[in-house]
């Protein structure tokens, strides 16, 4: 800690830190544009200008830029200057030449920085009165919305899109007072990670395209704390409503997972909710013996009675969960049917995957790191995962942490971590160890320090060996290659040399043997006193909730229903079409008496259901996911929906209390339901404890989900009726659907979105941080369900698998992932379907070669009776004998595993 | 020993000397004089006890430059030397003259230079417009690797010194010599923060030396013939000679290799044979037109680092323009500030906002748009892009001339404003 002098008060700031980071931490208002907390400094705006005087005597002082200027002990500064303000409002002036002044038409206005800033300077009379200068803006595809005359030159699009986000098609062109960011034609922005330009833009330039179509002013909107649905990691972020609409997704700074950033598809993929398919009413389907199907709308109360008669006594009911559903929702179920008759909805194999991990993590001594401490490895191995399309902002971290250990060349010549052009120009392209083996090539193998394409199995291999190396009592393949025991020894070092060694792997490859290699990596590490993280990445959002949660396999619910051991089946929340093999999943069509889905997305599962019960999408409702490092977060409901949609666990009770298994008092609210979990299911001890309970007030009050700017409240109905309705009531929050409330420091799990006075833009982060960059006050939303048996030196996995053994006719199918189409939600949602790739079977050149085709000739693929048909692409990355195929696009028989397909050339006719 | 050592093997109208003509004439003396067993650091602290300060404009003491590289096994490596050969100021020739008339003065400059900081790569960062200079370099360059005095073990000393010819896209801002730095790694010439300078932190994060042209130029001859020497040159504290130059509406403009602290007066009278007839003397720009005006009153002001500062302006270059009776101050000062409103990078934004809507008010001046209000504009432009304020030191250049111009020449400011015209026009 250091004392530093502002206006002559002393206050005490952590070493380390620049001018603009200890004021703004400090709480005091200081103007900035290029500044980023997760960009660092570069100088280029001169907008935090200060005064700096010499001592206590020195009465003239001089300008400095508080972001390019150490917070060091005795600094005497002053904010409050009359010459710094004259400064710091001639420069608003100065941006503000060419700016449009088009503040009412912006779709950045009132959450603007630039506004922020111009009020905070004081500019407002304008003396320019010349041509403004203007640009021609470019079509960034469906994501972005490009508007370059507001562009104040700040370069922060530039800087985080190429230097922090790895991205190349996107650039500062031109020079002088002509200077434009954008790309070097118009076109579709590559980057996954495009949407954070939104958020780093201080102006209009960069504004979300999606909410464009439905937009609506920040201070119109209603929001709550939520968690993204499209992968399992769990990124935060806010849902903004109105008019029923879900309008956008924002982020939510949590330090410890997603931090400042979103991807594309968290941020674009929630239009699902919006659309005209959804389900949101009762649906009944009959058949008549003649076996001609009617489908019609039934009445809540009337359907609930209707499956409590066939749920009562006698009858046999089996509920089939699912990885997407809450953990409130999955234990429903179960308590609804009984814990012998709930199945996960995962398949046997991922099943068995997702709890393999869990155990690795609860039995051994490796700790998994959260997303953020994923940023600060050193040295990272990732085995089998393509990282950036399974769980992107876990790639985005990586870009970051392939630059710790080169960051030591910086260090030693004083250049402190904030000063990011100088730590860049130091750094040069240099980049820590980071090894990707994979079945195919991945974006991030282009800042890898060597990658390895190989059959999973082969990866295995290769974990083994880089364990065998580490220490040599863990087990290795036999018939090693030269090669691959060279590879496994260089990795191997680099692990052991890192201060911070990280182990990535998952299911994508759904192979449990990489998982197990990685486990033995990890501990080979810690047992030779290397503080080594293990992270896995989960399939879907709440994957580790419904492992942690049990139960068996949807194989055996299939098994269980084809045996006529099922009188009913109750599926939530889960497309079996997506899981299962399209026989299988009619078969239990067949077998089953009665089929219920309760889902808020029509699917093939709900196509075929008796009866559809709509649920809540996730800004409807309110659930616990537990993401892939076992962080179990609460998403709190933004609106209530229309009609009889509700949560998916507030039916399944309905269902116990129409049954009788319950009374109405049981789980009326989402804090007595999680009082349940807790109580029947020890590994999900703290899931009530990862927000405050709905009783929660500060100072005597609920938190506003609304601004209190937000307009309308008594005319938005008003063609309806123009009495104001009572205010919707909440039993699962602490929240309120007003603008009436508290609005100052809150715990951090129930913090709507960011505001503070003066700061109407997502800058106004810092007021909620306890230092800049840093856990949010209070500490950051989650809880860790998962901790590492510390000091635990467990077996190591047995015997590597067998070389990968090419076969004559068939081949093996691996996954290939996308972040825009891999995903069941987000796929659904128009602007990110834009961005699917066509379907495809992917073949090595070697194979193509056998099978005599080229790229864009149709194969078909047959397993089982099964065919599908796609064109070939030929990848040169791709192991011989396999065939590669679009995770969540082809049917799902392609796509478990082991499957050793028939591929052949469908000859034109 | 001459008196004029930049120049005394430059023939006017006559190509320059090749490896054997420079070699007859003494050259390459000082490579086997420095490789020939003197340590890096005795060349260093030669340089350093001759006083010689940087020719590129700042006056910086060049041997304390080069004495803040790391030096010695630990020392990152590689290490280089740039040149700084990007003459683009305008009003400023005076390097030009000795690139195309002297190469391997140059070339010989640089491998001493390269050894005192155990540089292994040097680089020549060429204006793009410098062909014939490019040509000439590209020649002496080849000639003295073929003679091994270039690539490895030069002279059998076991010094290694690769020497690359870079010639610049054109841009002004290049001159700086961090954004000559990122502009060599082919990024955008953008300066560069200082601290780290790149003495530790230069060219691909390595340190690096960056000396213009005539800088370096005096390095053989002060190795050669001593610091005492060197220091003897001059008419004043600051050793050496100078290259001054003498642009504008006078009889002989020209660049000539004079004593440092020559006068204005003998300058501009004596070489470059006084204004041309009917003209008068109304304003100086001392050193290229990052300066501030003298005028009438500093013809007899001795022209070196110190006294020219302490008369409230800098010497710069050294090549300075005149502003005679019959040019309109304010086109003249417009026709500057319109080049660095273009030449600005756009970085920051003083300098990327505030030159252009500077360049705007003048024009509008000198079209007889101009309002009072103007003026209190140009003053608050002046004021607000000091130095300090802005990146780099562009814009507090280009508000040299404008700043002293508005005081020396008011008058006619007010003038354009209250005929609403050009006076000149």
């Amino acid at each position: 800690m250091a004392t530093i002098y502002i206006d002559d008060k002393p206050y005490e700031v952590k070493d380390g830190q620049n001018l603009l980071q200890a004021c703004l931490s400090l709480g005091l208002n200081l103007s900035y544009f290029c500044w980023h907390p997760a960009l660092g400094s570069v100088g280029a705006c001169r907008q935090c200008a200060v005064k700096q005087f010499k001592d206590e005597n020195d009465k003239q002082g001089r300008l400095v830029m508080s972001c390019m200027t150490p917070a060091s002990a005795n600094i005497r500064i002053s904010i409050g200057d009359a010459e710094a303000k004259e400064f710091r409002q001639d420069v608003i002036e100065h941006l503000m030449t060419n700016h449009p002044h088009d503040c009412p038409v912006c779709d950045e206005g009132g959450e603007c920085h630039l506004q922020d800033m111009t009020v905070m300077s004081g500019h407002h009379d304008r003396e320019y009165r010349f041509k403004k200068r203007t640009h021609i803006n470019q079509d960034l595809g469906p994501f972005i919305n490009h508007e370059m005359n507001r562009c104040i030159q700040c370069y922060r699009c530039v800087r985080y899109y190429r230097d922090y986000a790895g991205g190349r098609d996107f650039n500062v062109f031109a020079s002088h007072d002509n200077v434009y960011f954008g790309r070097h034609e118009p076109g579709t922005l590559e980057s996954e990670f495009s949407g954070n330009l939104v958020e780093v833009c201080p102006t209009g330039v960069f504004t979300d395209k999606t909410q464009k179509k439905h937009y609506t002013r920040r201070w119109d909107l209603q929001v709550a704390p939520s968690i993204c649905v499209h992968c399992g990691l769990g990124c935060n972020t806010t849902p903004g409503e109105r008019y029923g609409q879900l309008r956008r997704i924002r982020n939510r700074y949590n330090g410890e997972v997603n931090g400042y950033f979103l991807c594309d598809r968290g941020r674009y993929g929630y239009e699902f909710v919006n659309s005209a398919q959804r389900v949101k009413q009762v649906v009944y389907r009959r058949r008549d013996d003649a076996g001609v199907e009617t489908v019609e709308k039934a009445v809540k109360g009337d359907v609930l009675r209707y499956l409590a008669r066939l749920l009562a006594d006698g009858a046999t009911a089996i509920g089939i969960g699912s990885p997407r559903a809450s953990v409130e929702t999955n234990f429903a179920l179960r308590a609804l049917v009984g814990p012998e008759n709930y199945f996960t909805g995962m398949t046997a194999l991922e099943t068995r995957l997702v709890s393999s991990m869990i155990e690795i993590l609860k039995t051994g001594p490796a700790r998994t790191p959260s997303l953020d401490e994923i940023g600060d490895a050193d040295a990272v191995l990732v085995l089998g995962e393509d990282v950036t399309n399974v769980a992107p902002m876990m790639a985005l971290r990586l870009r970051q942490s392939v630059r710790n250990e080169p960051m030591a060349v910086a260090h030693k010549i004083g250049i402190p971590d904030w000063n990011d052009a100088a730590v860049r120009g130091a750094v040069q392209t240099k980049k820590g160890p980071l090894f990707i083996a994979t079945p195919a090539a991945t974006k991030l193998d282009e800042i890898a320090t060597s990658t390895y394409n190989a059959a999973p199995d082969n990866l295995a291999r290769l974990g083994y060996a880089v364990a065998n190396a580490i220490d040599p009592e863990a087990p290795t393949g036999d018939r090693v290659s030269a090669e691959v025991r060279q590879l496994a020894e260089t990795i191997a070092t680099a692990l052991k040399g890192a201060k911070k060694p990280l182990v990535i792997a998952g299911a994508s490859c759904a192979n449990e043997c990489i998982i197990q290699a990685a486990a033995n990596i990890v501990w080979a590490l810690c047992k030779t006193e290397h503080a080594a993280a293990l992270s896995f990445t989960a399939p879907e959002c709440n994957s580790v909730g419904a492992a942690l949660l049990g139960g068996r396999s949807l194989d055996e619910a299939i098994q269980t229903v084809r045996d006529g051991r099922a009188d009913v089946v109750i599926i939530a929340e889960n497309d079996l079409y997506r899981r299962a093999k399209r026989a299988d999943v009619d078969a239990l069509f067949e077998h089953a008496k009665h089929v219920v889905v309760i889902d808020h997305s029509p699917t093939a599962t709900t196509a075929k259901a008796e009866v559809t019960l709509p649920a809540a999408a996730f800004p409807e409702g309110d659930g616990t996911f537990v993401n892939n490092e076992g962080r179990a977060q609460r998403f709190i409901q933004v609106y209530v929906p229309e009609g009889d949609v509700q949560e998916s666990w507030r039916w399944l009770r309905a269902l116990r209390v129409a049954t009788g298994k319950a009374d109405v008092a049981e789980w009326a609210t989402l804090d007595l339901a999680l009082a349940s979990v807790e109580e029947a299911v020890p590994a999900l001890s703290g899931v009530r404890n990862c927000a405050p309970p709905p009783a929660f007030r500060a100072l005597g009050q609920k938190v506003p989900r609304q601004a209190h700017r937000y307009s309308g409240r008594t005319a938005m109905r008003a063609n309806i009726n123009v009495s104001e309705p009572k205010i919707q009531e909440d039993p699962d929050s602490p929240l309120t659907f007003s603008m009436e409330g508290y609005r100052g420091e809150l715990p951090a799990s129930l913090l709507p979105s960011f505001w503070a006075p003066g700061w109407n833009s997502a800058q106004a982060l810092t007021r909620f941080q306890e230092e800049i960059g840093g856990p949010l006050r209070g500490g950051d939303p989650g809880v860790r369900l998962i901790e590492p048996a510390a000091g635990s030196a467990p077996a190591y996995f047995g015997d590597a698998p067998k070389v990968f053994a090419v076969r004559k006719n068939d081949r093996l199918a691996v996954s290939l992932y996308h972040i825009f189409g891999s995903e069941e939600l987000s796929a659904l949602s128009p602007p990110l379907a834009e961005r699917i790739p066509a379907l495809y079977a992917a073949l090595s050149p070697s194979d193509a070669e056998a099978l005599e085709v080229a790229n864009g000739d149709t194969v078909e693929l047959r397993l089982n009776g099964a065919a599908w048909r796609a064109p070939v692409s030929v990848r040169p990355d791709l192991p011989r004998g396999t065939v590669g195929v679009p995770a969540g696009l082809a049917a799902a028989e392609f796509l478990s595993a082991p499957a050793w397909i028939s591929v052949e050339k469908v000859s034109a006719t | 020993m001459t008196d004029r050592p930049l120049t005394k093997n430059i023939r006017p109208g006559q190509p320059p000397l090749d490896l054997k003509g420079y070699e007859k004439a003494g050259g390459y003396a000082a490579v086997r004089k420095a490789l020939g067993g003197m340590a890096p650091k005795d060349v260093t602290q030669v340089i350093k006890d001759s006083n010689l300060r940087g020719r590129g404009g700042a006056g910086f003491p060049t041997g304390v430059k080069w004495s803040l590289v790391p030096i010695g096994p630990d020392a990152p490596r590689p290490k280089y030397l740039v040149v700084n050969a990007d003459e683009m100021e305008p009003g400023t020739f005076k390097d030009r003259l000795l690139l195309e008339g002297d190469p391997h003065q140059l070339v010989e400059a640089v491998i001493v230079a390269a050894y005192a900081i155990e540089a292994e790569t040097a680089y020549i960062f060429l204006r793009g417009e410098y062909i014939l200079a490019a040509k000439l370099l590209m020649q002496a360059i080849a000639e003295a690797r073929a003679a091994g005095y270039l690539g490895n073990n030069i002279l059998g000393s076991g010094y290694n010194l690769d020497l690359h010819l870079h010639t610049s896209a054109g841009r002004y801002i290049c001159g700086e010599e961090t954004a000559l730095l990122n502009s060599l790694e082919g990024k955008r010439a953008t300066p560069r923060a200082k601290p780290p300078f790149p003495q530790i932190s230069g060219l691909w994060g390595k340190p690096t030396i960056v000396n213009n042209v005539e800088t370096l130029s005096n390095i053989p001859h002060i190795l050669v013939n001593g610091p005492e020497w060197f220091k003897g040159l001059s008419h004043t504290p600051n050793g050496g000679t100078k290259l001054y130059g003498v642009s504008g509406k006078v009889k002989r403009p020209g660049v000539w290799e004079l004593p440092m602290g020559t006068t204005v007066r003998e300058l501009l009278e004596e070489h470059a044979g006084g204004m041309r007839d009917g003209l008068k003397l109304r304003g100086i720009i001392p050193g290229g037109a990052s300066t501030d005006f003298l005028g009438e009153e500093h013809l007899d002001l001795q022209l070196d680092f110190d006294t020219v500062g302490k008369a409230g302006s800098r010497m710069g270059t050294g090549t300075m323009i005149i502003l005679d009776d019959q040019t309109c101050p304010v086109g003249f000062v417009h026709s500057l500030i319109q080049f660095f409103a273009h030449e600005s990078c756009g970085w920051c934004t003083p300098c990327r906002e505030g030159l252009p809507w500077t360049e705007k008010i003048l024009a509008a001046l000198e079209a007889g748009q101009g309002e009072m209000a103007d003026l209190d504009r140009l003053g608050k432009q002046v004021k607000f892009m000091a130095p300090g304020m802005t990146f780099c030191p562009l814009a507090p250049g280009a508000m040299s001339p404008l700043g002293s111009g508005i005081k020396r020449f008011r008058e006619d400011f007010e003038r354009h404003i209250r005929e609403k015209r050009c006076p000149w026009r």
